[in-house]
């Protein structure tokens, strides 16, 4: 953990700034707007929570700034700057020495993401010796080393097995051992506890979070799931049909939304603190990313949308308490949200007496 | 045997005391029937019949004290005796002794003539499967002109024109043979390069040429070995086939395709000098198809 802190860096500001990224996707149907003019920003040693339906376009931000979209979608516009560096210009060998020593990318599905015919210690040890230039013998240790931090059990003999020798758990143990092998400044994780088991997925988000707690490290993290979105991060951008409809710190965020799309998403998801009696989703399906709708894109599922949602694109509009929000009417949230609470107020009072 | 090796390695550790790292049930069938590989009849027959084969042809000046080339005009045309097991050719020269020195020969030239394609055609499959684009039009067009010829006309001629001798037949074999595991390759790439390990090796920073040559082909190159092992069946067909067609290695080396072409004007009254090189083409081949399933057996994964 000797080169992973570096505050005083290439510049002061922060580690990863998104600005208006634009992504096109190709298709037989028509050019689908997949992100569209989307900015977030990730402090150093912070961790930015990715939230949104599947089809949000939070995947597809993931990718755009590790420059691995699929060969059908490219950025149209936007900048992606990295400590200072814009990435969106750079070719496949600029980004290859980012990609691994800089930033690097934890995935969904640990099987599917570990090479299923190389030793774990052998992928492990292959960013450092690639990148860092260290030998054979040195990449080993440091697998060892790494094998060890994550919790890997017995690592000197699990370093020669294979990924299908490994539980889920262990696996996903293994897939955050190789993003940390170059010991970057940015990791990127999408969606890493979904395909584990809930007493799993609280182990690895708690290895993740004393991890980069450990080394500085800064998190962008992909998901829909909003509990672990409350543990890990310390930020939250919420995206909507491609676009960012509310961001800011997440115990603000996810407590007094700013905009009904992100208080659909907490109202549709269990809240542990205060149990409802039932979840409440939000009608309607994300719109078609091709021909999205005119103004608001959430318009046509928002209960409170009003004549001008149809028409006006509305513009993240900055908010006290480094939030911002991109409704027209995001007034109408704050009173539904005290409604309700005077409500339950209401309801405790009567269980009470 | 590398392969079969490295499989009992990963079997070993399994029986660990790790209950949460134990393998699923897929993998471990997976996993027995390659620790167990020699429990399989076919590639156990495999094994034996070409084991004999080649060992009879490496040892073959010990097993026989005869010279496969010498011609011995008193003795010719012999049937089986004591002093010459299968009898003689025409010119007095030994059968047996002409069909191991023989398999010597075209065990040698198939073994070699297989590897020249496999290499080019995986190596191409790979670029045209892996990078797309242009180089794969331009490669799988080759391919289909390559594809476009009858298999033994295109060596023939090949061979026609190259003048006879092993490397003319090496040449053709590797002009002709590429395409089928470039073919091959390229297929197995173009499903594997869509697989997250790609992605996450690309999100590492590995360049394209670590990420085909390290991730990808060891997960595709088991299908060209399977074919590979028919290919060499083919391969020693052809090399007979020039051989009987007077285009493979000049007289009067020994060698299956003209011993069988020599025979040929006996064919009446000493059918066992076409017949014996015959039966020694079947066998060669029936051992390195059972050998092939077998791998294929062992190598394809799990069901």
């Amino acid at each position: 953990m000797t080169a992973a802190v570096s505050p005083g860096g290439a510049s002061a500001g922060p580690m990863l700034q998104v600005r208006d990224l634009h992504v096109r996707i190709a298709t037989r149907r028509g050019t689908v707007r997949a992100v569209d003019g989307v900015s977030f920003e990730v402090p150093r040693g912070e961790a930015l929570g990715l939230v949104g339906e599947s089809g949000s376009g939070k995947s597809m931000t993931l990718r755009s700034i590790l420059g691995v979209l699929p060969p059908e979608a490219s950025v149209t516009a936007g900048q992606i700057v990295l400590d200072g560096q814009d990435l969106v210009p750079l070719g496949q060998n600029e980004l290859n020495r980012i990609r691994g020593p800089k930033m690097s990318m934890i995935f969904q599905e640990p099987m599917s993401a570990l090479n299923p015919v190389m030793r774990v210690g052998a992928q492990i040890a292959e960013g450092p010796m690639l990148h860092q230039g260290l030998s054979r013998g040195k990449a080993a240790e440091r697998a060892l080393d790494l094998m060890r931090r994550v919790g890997i059990p017995h690592p000197e003999r699990r370093m020669r097995s294979y990924p299908h020798e490994f539980s889920g758990g262990m696996r996903q143990r293994v897939m955050i051992a190789i993003a940390l092998s170059c010991e970057p400044e940015v990791i990127l994780c999408d969606e890493p506890t979904t395909a584990l088991d809930v007493t799993i997925q609280d182990q690895i988000l708690r290895l993740l979070a004393r991890l980069c707690r450990e080394s500085g490290v800064s998190l962008i993290f992909v998901t829909h799931d909003l509990p672990v979105v409350a543990q890990i991060c310390q930020q939250v951008a919420v995206m909507y049909g491609g676009r960012l409809a509310e961001c800011g710190p997440v115990r603000d965020v996810l407590h007094d939304p700013r905009h009904p799309y992100t208080l659909g998403l907490v109202r549709s998801a269990p809240d542990f603190d205060n149990v409802r009696e039932s979840l409440v989703p939000i009608p309607g399906a994300p719109p078609s990313l091709i021909t999205p709708p005119d103004g608001c894109r959430f318009h046509p599922r928002c209960k409170f949308a009003e004549e001008d949602c149809q028409v006006i694109e509305p513009p993240m509009r900055p908010l006290p308490g480094g939030r911002a929000t991109a409704c027209l009417h995001y007034e109408r949230t704050i009173e539904s949200l005290e409604a309700e609470r005077a409500g339950q107020s209401l309801t405790a009072a009567e269980d009470a007496s | 045997m590398s392969i079969t090796g490295a499989a009992g390695e990963q079997f070993a550790p399994t029986g660990g005391a790790l209950v949460e790292m134990a393998p699923r049930p897929a993998d471990r069938g997976v996993q027995a029937r390659r620790a167990t590989w020699y429990k399989q009849p076919a590639l156990m027959a495999g094994l034996i019949i070409m084991g004999i084969v080649v060992i009879a042809a490496i040892a073959a000046p010990l097993i026989t004290f005869y010279n496969p080339i010498a011609q011995n005009l008193t003795d010719a045309l012999q049937g089986p005796s004591a002093a010459h097991w299968l009898g003689t050719d025409q010119f007095g020269r030994d059968t047996w002794t002409r069909l191991i020195y023989g398999a010597r020969l075209d065990l040698r030239i198939a073994f070699i003539a297989v590897l020249f394609p496999f290499v080019l055609g995986t190596v191409l499959g790979s670029i045209a499967g892996y990078f797309g684009g242009w180089a794969d039009t331009v490669i799988m067009r080759v391919v289909d002109v390559v594809v476009a010829f009858p298999f033994y006309v295109l060596l023939i001629a090949l061979v026609f024109v190259l003048g006879q001798g092993a490397r003319s037949i090496y040449i053709a074999i590797t002009l002709v043979g590429w395409v089928s595991y470039a073919r091959l390759v390229r297929a197995e790439i173009l499903v594997a390069k869509r697989q997250e390990y790609v992605l996450a090796a690309q999100s590492a920073g590995l360049s394209n040429t670590r990420i085909m040559g390290r991730h990808l082909l060891p997960n595709v190159i088991s299908q060209s070995i399977i074919y590979g092992m028919s290919d060499i069946v083919q391969d020693i067909l052809a090399i007979v086939t020039l051989g009987y067609l007077g285009l493979g290695i000049p007289p009067p080396a020994a060698e299956w395709g003209s011993m069988i072409n020599g025979g040929q004007n006996f064919l009446t009254t000493h059918w066992e000098l076409t017949t014996i090189p015959g039966i020694a083409v079947i066998l060669v081949g029936l051992g390195l198809s059972l050998i092939g399933d077998g791998l294929a057996d062992i190598l394809r994964p799990g069901e």
